[in-house]
């Protein structure tokens, strides 16, 4: 049974269409992330979900219910905030408990699920505190004990690590993934961060201008980009995307190797990064178009050095120079585009 | 710390200290020292009366008529304004068309002097073509003589002393509720708290802190605004209207008893000290301070 049904939904302000008809389905126990650059519909389309924003048209389904019209309170979500929106007045247990009380659980069951969930997110020694007391991550962990309390079918959360510091936020990366797994909790994710989405989603909708531009796993979207937004997005840095004519090639800068034989470059900036390198390299036989590539470990090369470039043709991607989209590579591309007389380059 | 900053730090606080010193602490000290004496009379020094005054402010039942409808009039008006304030901040803060000129609407009383005020509020409260008495007319009913009748005349004050200090309470209210991080309403309304529970629970305790400023100077406003005496009732009928502070007027420059007046000035301030630290330590505790 599909978990959450999004058919059309459309919300624009003063002629910008924030949401454009936009259709997606989240199954049950998944771990969905709403990835996209800011100003691209993702927190709206989290709002409408929530019921915070009303949508102009389109039709929300949880379960089977349609809950398009109904008030946020009745639409059984449970939903982290960017800002935790913790009840400062309150105290930890308070803010956890907020929900049931409201909702008139009774006491006994009250606490069976709070000692539940504070074992799970660890926060037994600071019940009594003031969210005022905690630090960042603690706050964060009454956010997620606040949402899980709710044993809500859908949880709703917008970015909801993007104020901690990177440290935390790789260990809260692995916690909350591993507590979604060990609850079976269906989890609808924003985000603009890739690597929160790629380490711990099962599928990601990436979102540019309020349309989806690709709705698959991780993987797929690193391997198969759909078109030249996703190819851009993901990857870090992103895919390289050389004009060859009425066509796009793309090709990952950790594909790219130095080889006796292969494309002619030039070495314009290197930047290390400790694990790996990565070299800028200009392209004298098309334009001096950028090549990014990524070599392990410290590379000494100087400025303006030669290179030779190669890669593995299984790697290459090719994209509609006009309209972006991916293009099937049997038929778009029998040979090589760089270099004519070499049909590929075997590492 | 070392002589140069000590120096430092008491070289920027004199300019105010010596605004405070001249203007309350100096005025103070001084009208506790004539509250000591008997009114000098022409020609003679001014004689010691130690606690004569205090003896005479016991026995004065002026005095404690006036305190009592201070205290009656506080009680009438600081609370019905708070609420009001409230009420009206929680309305002018919602999503409703035209809200900046009900801000404005509200706000307008603030405004205005309190001598402008009572010349409206006399007009509304005249006895025979008075705005109240004509409506009470045209229903068929007697008119009342507002600021005449000893019974009507302090709750008649009152009214326009709400009218008056709600607006203005309102705007500590609505800039507290402007403040408020709406992503805790959002939380709230997701959790299923009705519109009522997450007022109870979340707006009341949030707006504590501005609670108490108002309150403390709504009660402190209840003794301080006697301006509107001058032009309704001169503190009558029968002294019905008489509050502290027109008391002390009374007496220093209608009966010229600087001396008692001052003495009467002393009860007043030890009183408002006492009600502002009771206000303090009774909420103090129960407030969240972010």
């Amino acid at each position: 049974m599909s978990q959450l049904e999004v058919q059309s939904l459309n919300k624009g302000w003063a002629g910008v269409q924030a949401v454009d008809d936009l259709t997606f389905r989240i199954e049950q126990g998944e771990f969905v992330a709403l990835l996209g650059p800011s100003g691209c519909g993702k927190s709206t389309t989290l709002k409408m979900i929530a019921g915070l924003e009303q949508p102009d048209s389109g039709r929300l389904q949880l379960n089977g219910r349609d809950i398009t019209r109904l008030p946020p309170g009745q639409r059984q979500l449970a939903m982290v905030f960017q800002s935790y929106a913790l009840f400062p007045h309150l105290s930890v247990e308070e803010n956890i408990l907020f929900g049931l009380k409201a909702r008139r659980v009774p006491p006994a069951e009250r606490q069976r699920r709070l000692r539940r969930v504070t074992e799970l997110v660890d926060l037994g020694p600071q019940l009594h505190k003031k969210p005022g007391q905690l630090s960042g991550g603690q706050c964060q962990r009454v956010a997620l004990a606040r949402a899980i309390v709710a044993e809500a079918p859908l949880c709703l959360m917008d970015e909801p690590l993007s104020n901690l510091d990177a440290r935390l936020r790789n260990e809260m990366r692995v916690e909350l993934r591993a507590l979604q797994q060990q609850l079976g909790m269906t989890v609808l994710y924003v985000t603009h961060d890739q690597v929160e989405a790629m380490s711990m989603a099962d599928r990601i909708i990436l979102m540019n201008q309020g349309r989806v531009a690709q709705y698959g796993p991780p993987e797929t979207l690193y391997s198969q980009p759909q078109n030249t937004f996703v190819a851009r997005f993901i990857g870090n840095p992103p895919m390289n995307l050389i004009r060859c004519g009425e066509r796009l090639l793309g090709i990952r800068p950790e594909h790219v190797t130095l080889q006796q034989q292969g494309v002619d470059a030039r070495v314009v900036h290197v930047d290390y990064q400790g694990a790996d390198t990565i070299i800028d390299a200009a392209l004298p036989g098309h334009d001096n178009q950028i090549l990014k590539l990524r070599l392990p470990g410290h590379q000494c090369l100087a400025l303006h050095s030669e290179l030779k470039l190669a890669w593995p043709s299984t790697q290459e991607h090719h994209f509609c120079l006009h309209s972006g989209e991916r293009l099937n590579r049997d038929f778009a591309t029998p040979d090589h585009p760089l270099i004519q007389t070499e049909p590929t380059h075997v590492v | 710390m070392n002589q140069r900053t000590w120096l430092h730090a008491w070289l920027m606080l004199l300019p105010a200290l010596v605004m405070l010193l001249a203007f309350t602490h100096i005025p103070a000290l001084s009208t506790l020292w004539h509250s000591l004496y008997l009114p000098a009379r022409s020609g003679e020094q001014a004689e010691f009366a130690g606690l004569d005054n205090y003896r005479m402010l016991l026995d004065d039942e002026v005095f404690w008529q006036a305190l009592s409808n201070n205290l009656w009039y506080a009680l009438g008006t600081v609370p019905t304004s708070m609420v009001l304030a409230l009420v009206m901040a929680l309305w002018v803060n919602s999503r409703i068309r035209g809200r900046t000129a009900l801000r404005l609407a509200y706000f307008t009383p603030t405004m205005l002097p309190m001598i402008a005020v009572a010349n409206i509020w006399l007009f509304f409260y005249s006895p025979e073509i008075g705005l109240f008495n004509q409506l009470l007319g045209s229903l068929g009913l007697d008119s009342i003589n507002w600021l005449g009748d000893p019974d009507w005349a302090l709750p008649s004050l009152m009214l326009m002393t709400i009218w008056k200090e709600a607006g203005f309470f309102m705007i500590f209210y609505l800039a507290a509720l402007q403040g408020l991080n709406p992503d805790l309403y959002a939380a709230a309304a997701l959790e299923g708290a009705s519109p009522w529970y997450r007022f109870r629970r979340l707006t009341l305790p949030l707006l504590m802190p501005t609670s108490l400023f108002v309150l403390v100077n709504a009660v402190l406003n209840a003794f301080k605004l006697v301006d509107h005496l001058f032009i309704l009732t001169k503190g009558g009928p029968n002294n019905a209207t008489n509050l502290l502070l027109y008391y002390i007027y009374e007496n220093a420059f209608a009966f010229f008893d600087s001396n008692y007046a001052a003495t009467l000035t002393l009860v007043l301030l030890v009183l408002l000290i006492l009600l502002a630290l009771l206000q303090f330590t009774l909420l103090e505790r129960r407030i969240h301070y972010r």
